[in-house]
C-alpha cells in the first residue's frame, strides 16, 4: 500500500522522476491533444507546418538575400536561411507554447494533482511533429540544390539535445513565472522577435566583430544554427561556436528544473 | 481493529486576499498612481505567495484542523461557502500545499473536484476518456481494460467518436463522471460534483458511490450542499466553520448543528430597516408552548403584519415551511382577489390558522414571499427568518418517537380482520 504524506515543503528540491514516469501516459495524451487541437478544423492541417517556414524563408531570401545582399557564406541564401529557420522555428514555437502552458491549463492545475512539469513537456513534444515535417522539407531542398551532408551529421543528435534543453530550460522558467506574472505572455511575443536577430538566422556569424564573438556564442541557439548549417553543407564543425552555448543550455536546463519545482507549490494558489 | 487510513494533524492554510486600493482625489494624483502602478503591482503580485508578517490581507482558510478517517468510512464535509471545505479537499488531493500541519494517507488517492478535467472540445469522446483518465492518474492500460465499461456507464455510446464540442453539457458530465467512477483508488475525494447532471444520472452516481464505499470498502470524503445525499451516504461528518473544525460526529447531529449555525431561531421576525417600502414588517409564529415549541397536531397560528405604502395590484403573500434538510414541506398563500389587503396604504394584519399541522417532530423554518402576484413585481423574499420546533410530548406510542423517521405524519386508521 502506498503511503502519502502531505506537508509544507521547503527550499530547493529535485524533480521526482519516478512520479514523472508514472504519469508518462498523461504526457503522451497531452502531446497528442496538443497536436490534434492545433490543426483541428483547418483545411491544410499540418500543411501549415510546411507553409509557415517556407514562406518565411522566401521572404528572408528576397529581403535579406536579394535586396540587402546579406553575406550567406557562399551558400544559396534560401538554403542558408532555411537551415537556420528549421531549428529557430522550433525554438520560438516551443518557447511561447511552453511558457503559456501553465496559464492555458490553469483550470486543470486548480482541479487535479499531477506533476506540473508534464504541461511544458507536452508543449515541447507536441511541437516535434512540426519539426519533423519541416525536416522533410529540408531534405527536399537539399536534393534540389544537390547538397550532400558530410560525416559531421552524426553530431546532429547532440545539437538537437542542446536545442531541446534550451527550449525546455527557458520554457520551464518562463512558464513558472508566467503563472504569477502575466506580463511574460505579452513580453514574450516581441522578445522572440528580437531574439531572432541575436542568432545567425538572417546573417552569417562572420558579420559578428571578433571581440564580441565569445559573448555572442553564449547564446545556445548560435551554436545550434551554426552547427546544423555546417553539418548539412559538409563544412568543418564550428566547435568554438558551439561549446559555450552548450554550457549555457545545460545551466538553463538544470536551473529550470529546480526553479520549476520550487515554484510548483504556489501554482494552484496564484493561477 | 479498524485502521486509520487518513490522519490530518493541525492542518492550516493561509491565503493572501486583495485589499481595497487607495483612491486618488485629483487627476494629478491619479496620473501619478497610474505611473507608479507597475511597481505597486509587482509588490502585490510578488507577495501573493509570501507571508513575512501577519497583516489584514492574510486570510486563514483553514486553521488547526485535525481529524482521522477509518478505512471504509464515508465522511461528509459540511460547511457554508467559504468555510474551508474546498481548501481542505485541495490540500488532501495535493493540488495545493498546506501552510502548516501534516496529513498521512495510506493508499492511492483520487480526487474528483470537477467532472471531465482536461476535456478538449476538439477531441472525440473516446480520446477524452483517455485524456481525463490519465489526468486522474490512470494508466493507458487500465483505461484500455475498462473502456467498454466506461462508455456503457456514460450512456453516450452512439457519440463516443464525435468531438466533445458537439455534446450537450449533460453528456459531457456523464462522460466525465463515468471515467471518474471507474477509478480504483483506496481513498476517493469528491467535491460538489453531483450538483450537475439530471436527476436520473445523479441517482446513478449516488448508487455508484454507495457501491464504492459499502461493497468495495473504499474510503470516501464527500462535500455536498445536498443534505439528502450527505445523510444518505455518510454516517459520520465534520462541520467546518470559518476554517475551523467545529464538530465531528454522526451525520444527523452534525447536520443539525450546521443548520442551526446562524439561522434565526426565534419564532418572530421584526423588520428593523428604516426604508419606506411596502413590506412585511412583522411575523409571529404562535406556538402551542413557549419558546417556539409546538406540540404535534395542535393548531398553529401565524400572524403577518404588512405595511403598504400604496395600492398594490394583485398583492400576494405566501409562505413556506422549510425542514432541516432545506426542503419546503408546506406552502400557504393569500391573494388580494380572495381577501382585501394592501388595496390602499396602511398596515394590514393577516392571520393564517393551520388547524392540525401534520408536521412531524423537528425544526421548521419559515420563508415568506411578498409581491404583486403572477407576472408582477416581487417585493420581498424573507428566507428562513423565523422558526419553531415540533415535539411529540404527550402523544403516546409503544415505541419512542425516532427523530427523522419522517417529515409528514398523517392521521391514519387501520381496519384489520382475521381471515380464515
Amino acid at each position: 500500500m502506498n503511503k502519502t504524506i502531505i506537508e509544507p515543503s521547503k527550499g530547493w528540491k529535485v524533480v521526482d522522476f519516478d512520479e514523472l514516469w508514472r504519469y508518462k501516459d498523461l504526457l503522451y495524451f497531452l502531446t497528442v491533444r496538443g497536436i490534434k487541437a492545433r490543426y483541428a478544423q483547418s483545411i491544410l492541417g499540418v500543411g501549415w507546418a510546411i507553409i509557415q517556414p517556407l514562406f518565411t524563408t522566401l521572404v528572408f531570401t528576397v529581403v535579406f538575400g536579394g535586396l540587402a545582399k546579406v553575406d550567406s557564406d557562399g551558400m544559396p541564401y534560401i538554403l542558408f536561411s532555411y537551415l537556420a529557420l528549421w531549428p529557430w522555428n522550433y525554438f520560438s514555437g516551443t518557447l511561447s507554447e511552453s511558457a503559456n502552458s501553465l496559464v492555458a491549463n490553469a483550470g486543470m492545475i486548480t482541479k487535479v494533482y499531477f506533476p506540473r512539469l508534464i504541461l511544458p513537456l507536452a508543449a515541447i513534444f507536441s511541437k516535434l511533429l512540426d519539426f519533423i515535417i519541416s525536416f522533410v522539407v529540408l531534405l527536399i531542398l537539399l536534393i534540389y540544390f544537390k547538397v550532400v551532408p558530410g560525416l559531421g551529421i552524426i553530431w546532429l543528435p547532440l545539437l538537437l539535445i542542446q536545442l531541446l534543453m534550451t527550449s525546455l530550460g527557458i520554457g520551464m522558467i518562463l512558464s513558472a513565472m508566467a503563472v504569477q506574472y502575466r506580463d511574460i505572455k505579452y513580453a514574450l511575443t516581441f522578445i522572440i522577435q528580437l531574439l531572432l536577430y541575436g542568432a545567425p538566422v538572417v546573417y552569417s556569424t562572420t558579420a559578428v566583430p571578433e571581440q564580441y564573438q565569445f559573448l555572442y556564442s553564449l547564446n545556445p541557439m548560435v551554436g545550434v544554427i551554426e552547427g546544423i548549417r555546417a553539418m548539412f553543407l559538409n563544412r568543418p564543425i564550428p566547435w568554438d561556436w558551439i561549446w559555450p552555448g552548450s554550457i549555457v543550455a545545460i545551466i538553463f536546463f538544470v536551473f529550470g528544473l529546480f526553479y520549476f519545482r520550487r515554484m510548483e507549490k504556489v501554482f494552484a494558489d496564484v493561477a | 481493529m479498524s485502521n486509520t487510513i487518513i490522519k490530518v494533524e493541525n492542518l492550516s492554510k493561509r491565503y493572501r486576499i486583495g485589499l481595497q486600493e487607495k483612491k486618488a482625489d485629483t487627476l494629478a494624483q491619479q496620473l501619478w498612481t497610474n505611473f507608479k502602478a507597475p511597481i505597486e503591482n509587482f509588490k502585490r503580485i510578488k507577495s501573493l505567495g509570501k507571508f513575512e508578517e501577519e497583516s489584514d490581507s492574510v486570510h486563514w482558510a483553514l486553521k488547526n484542523v485535525s481529524f482521522e478517517v477509518k478505512q471504509g468510512e464515508v465522511l461528509g464535509i459540511i460547511g457554508k461557502n467559504g468555510a474551508g471545505k474546498s481548501t481542505l479537499l485541495k490540500i488532501l488531493s495535493k493540488i495545493t500545499e498546506p501552510t502548516s500541519g501534516r496529513i498521512e494517507m495510506n493508499g492511492r488517492v483520487a480526487a474528483l473536484l470537477e467532472v471531465g478535467t482536461g476535456f478538449h472540445p476538439e477531441l472525440t469522446g473516446r480520446e477524452n476518456i483517455y485524456m481525463n483518465g490519465t489526468i486522474l492518474g490512470m494508466t493507458k492500460k487500465e483505461i484500455d481494460r475498462k473502456l467498454d465499461e466506461i462508455i456503457n456507464f456514460s450512456g453516450v455510446e452512439k457519440y463516443v467518436d464525435t468531438p466533445v464540442k458537439f455534446y450537450s453539457s449533460g453528456m459531457r458530465v456523464r462522460l466525465g463522471f463515468s471515467v471518474a467512477a471507474h477509478l480504483e483508488p483506496e481513498i476517493l475525494i469528491i467535491d460538489e460534483v453531483l450538483a450537475v447532471g439530471d436527476y436520473e444520472f445523479q441517482q446513478k452516481c449516488l448508487g455508484k458511490m454507495e457501491d464504492v464505499s459499502q461493497k468495495e470498502g473504499r474510503t470516501v470524503l464527500f462535500v455536498s450542499h445536498n443534505m439528502d445525499a450527505i445523510s444518505n451516504l455518510c454516517k459520520k461528518s465534520i462541520l467546518l466553520n470559518s476554517g475551523a473544525l467545529e464538530y465531528i460526529d454522526n451525520t444527523e447531529y452534525v447536520l443539525r448543528k450546521y443548520l442551526a449555525l446562524d439561522l434565526n431561531s426565534s419564532n418572530t421576525y421584526i423588520d428593523k430597516s428604516n426604508n419606506e417600502f411596502s413590506k412585511i414588517s412583522r411575523i409571529i409564529i404562535n406556538t402551542s408552548d413557549p419558546n417556539g415549541f409546538h406540540n404535534y397536531g395542535k393548531e398553529l397560528v401565524i400572524e403577518f403584519y404588512i405595511k403598504s405604502i400604496d395600492e398594490i395590484p394583485n398583492a400576494t403573500l405566501s409562505f413556506q415551511l422549510i425542514d432541516e434538510k432545506n426542503r419546503a414541506i408546506m406552502h400557504c398563500w393569500l391573494f388580494q382577489s380572495d381577501y382585501f389587503f394592501c388595496n390602499d396604504d396602511g398596515v394590514y394584519k393577516a392571520i393564517c390558522k393551520i388547524k392540525s399541522p401534520k408536521l412531524y417532530m423537528g425544526k421548521y423554518f419559515l420563508t415568506a414571499h411578498f409581491g404583486e402576484g403572477k407576472g408582477g413585481k416581487k417585493y420581498q423574499t424573507l428566507e428562513k427568518v423565523c422558526s419553531f420546533e415540533i415535539h411529540m410530548h404527550g402523544i403516546k406510542r409503544e415505541f419512542d418517537w425516532a427523530p427523522y423517521a419522517c417529515t409528514y405524519l398523517e392521521d391514519f386508521n387501520w381496519y384489520v380482520e382475521k381471515l380464515d
